[in-house]
């Protein structure tokens, strides 16, 4: 397995108390990883180390063969070039329409200006399925349509990694399932590393590639996600089972 | 007892202090980048719009008022020294030196400075500042530069635009109200007036411009995520705001004169 995200001993403290003790973690390259845990586990914050956007405490993050963890301004963002981000509220700019959102990264990183910035918008935000939305405004969407032209934003760089940071948090479940058929689609269609954060299971295991799971601090297991369900580790059986694949003893929840 | 004393005080002087490191190195980092292309003219333009432009009307409204409430009191304080006709000087010196720059920098604290705080502290709070950075967009260079270019025009600008409605406010009450000499009044401006008492009231207000879009969006953008923490943003910068500029006010002035 080559990885495209490798992060080495990461140790990362928020207001005094340790978060993470010690991540190893390997995401390969054109795969979709999802990353799970329990709430306030840390899965946010590694999703954050992996782009840059928190510095470990200690440990190494390795994006290809750079070393990030260090670095800071053009060096940083040169790297970051090759990232895009779906954040959980989709963090799409209020003063700005869906179209000129998307379009955000291309006028502002690459410069580009007229037709071609209309063509590549309104290509991406069909295949999102919100053609003809381009002029409205974040406030004026559903959450789940925030989410798509969130999506439409990360994937108009045609970045080579893809994190999402809970990306159906908030949404019922229909909705939810065709956010993740949505990044499905787009991962197989464009062959982009994803790195998903998500509490949604068992849905995961249907649509990941990997499944990793974060527990106090260290990344307790990693497999394939079919594999993943079969660790025979209690503490990750129970998870999983809260989750959703089995009904507890006494539960009258069918 | 004491040693916890002890600890206490210089944990929170140790605290400002990193607090202040932090804040210098916020406006250094937004100066460099001011340096640095690309040049977003037309950020500043809608920025200078929003502190200037919309700040006109209520800097309109303080300036006329407060110029007639100075004609008022200075009428009758002059009067009893029969030196009514040295009015228009006491109002123009007044507002060209002090009140204009003071007054015009704590209402654009109060409008445009406060609404800068809550704006960068809720794209701090909804991640649109992460989002900056991961697409490798400096958020300093895009959301802060703009700012601070924008106060240290629009600034200046509405502190002339108050000078010049506070002297006609007390034109209005102290010669078209009160009866007195209108000759006198703009004579006595004329000849009591200098420039350099006009450059300070630049200085001034070009200084205030700076601590007004510092202060405002330094607090908006390490705003702590949450709804309360906005809150307590907001109200930190336009407090903060209110008094370094009425400190200031006093070393500048001490050092003009």
């Amino acid at each position: 397995m080559t990885s495209m995200i490798k992060l080495i001993g990461i140790e990362k403290k928020l207001g005094g108390q340790p978060v993470l003790q010690g991540v190893d973690l390997s995401i390969p390259v054109g795969k979709l990883t999802t990353i799970i845990g329990g709430s306030g586990s840390g899965k946010s914050v590694l999703l954050k180390h992996m782009i840059g956007l928190l510095q470990p405490d200690r440990g190494e993050v390795w994006i290809g063969d750079v070393e990030i963890s260090r670095l800071s301004g053009t060096k940083l963002n040169d790297v970051r070039r090759r990232f895009a981000m779906l954040f959980q509220g989709a963090a799409l700019f209020d003063s700005l329409s869906v179209f000129e959102n998307v379009a955000f990264p291309l006028r502002e990183k690459l410069r580009m200006k007229g037709p071609e910035v209309t063509r590549r918008v309104e290509e991406k935000l069909a295949q999102v399925e919100l053609a003809g939305m381009g002029h409205k405004f974040p406030a004026e969407l559903s959450g789940g349509m925030r989410k798509r032209a969130g999506l439409a934003r990360a994937l108009v760089m045609e970045p080579e990694i893809i994190l999402f940071d809970e990306p159906t948090t908030g949404l019922d479940p229909l909705m939810a399932k065709s956010i993740h058929d949505l990044i499905v689609a787009m991962q197989r269609r464009f062959g982009f590393t994803a790195v998903m954060v998500s509490h949604e299971i068992p849905e995961i295991f249907a649509i990941s590639d990997w499944v990793a799971m974060l527990r106090n601090g260290k990344i307790a297991a990693m497999a394939p996600a079919d594999e993943f369900q079969q660790i025979a580790d209690p503490d990750i059986q129970e998870f999983i089972s809260v989750g959703g694949t089995v009904v507890l003893p006494g539960s009258h929840v069918r | 007892m004491v040693s916890n004393m002890v600890k206490w005080l210089g944990a929170l002087v140790v605290t400002r202090v990193q607090e202040m490191g932090r804040m210098l190195l916020f406006v250094l980092s937004a100066f460099a980048w001011l340096a640095r292309p690309p040049f977003r003219f037309s950020h500043m333009l809608k920025q200078l719009h929003f502190i200037g432009y919309k700040s006109t009307f209520v800097v309109v409204l303080t300036a006329g008022f407060t110029g007639m409430v100075l004609a008022l009191q200075g009428y009758y304080s002059l009067r009893k020294f029969g030196a009514e006709g040295m009015l228009g000087a006491a109002v123009a010196l007044t507002m060209i030196r002090e009140l204009g720059p003071v007054l015009a920098a704590l209402m654009v604290t109060a409008r445009a400075g406060s609404a800068m705080t809550a704006e960068v502290g809720i794209m701090r709070i909804t991640e649109q500042i992460d989002a900056l950075d991961t697409m490798a967009i400096n958020p300093i260079q895009y959301l802060i530069a703009p700012k601070l270019v924008a106060g240290l025009i629009g600034v200046p600008l509405l502190v002339a635009i108050f000078d010049v409605v506070g002297i006609y406010g007390g034109y209005v009450a102290g010669v078209d109200l009160l009866g007195g000499d209108a000759g006198s009044y703009w004579n006595s401006i004329e000849s009591a007036v200098e420039w350099k008492d006009i450059y300070g009231g630049i200085l001034k207000s070009i200084s205030f411009g700076l601590i007004i879009t510092w202060i405002c969006s330094y607090k908006g953008y390490h705003t702590r995520q949450s709804a309360e923490g906005l809150g307590t943003a907001t109200t930190e910068a336009v407090v903060l705001s209110s008094v370094v500029i009425l400190m200031w006010d006093y070393f500048l002035t001490s050092v003009l004169l």
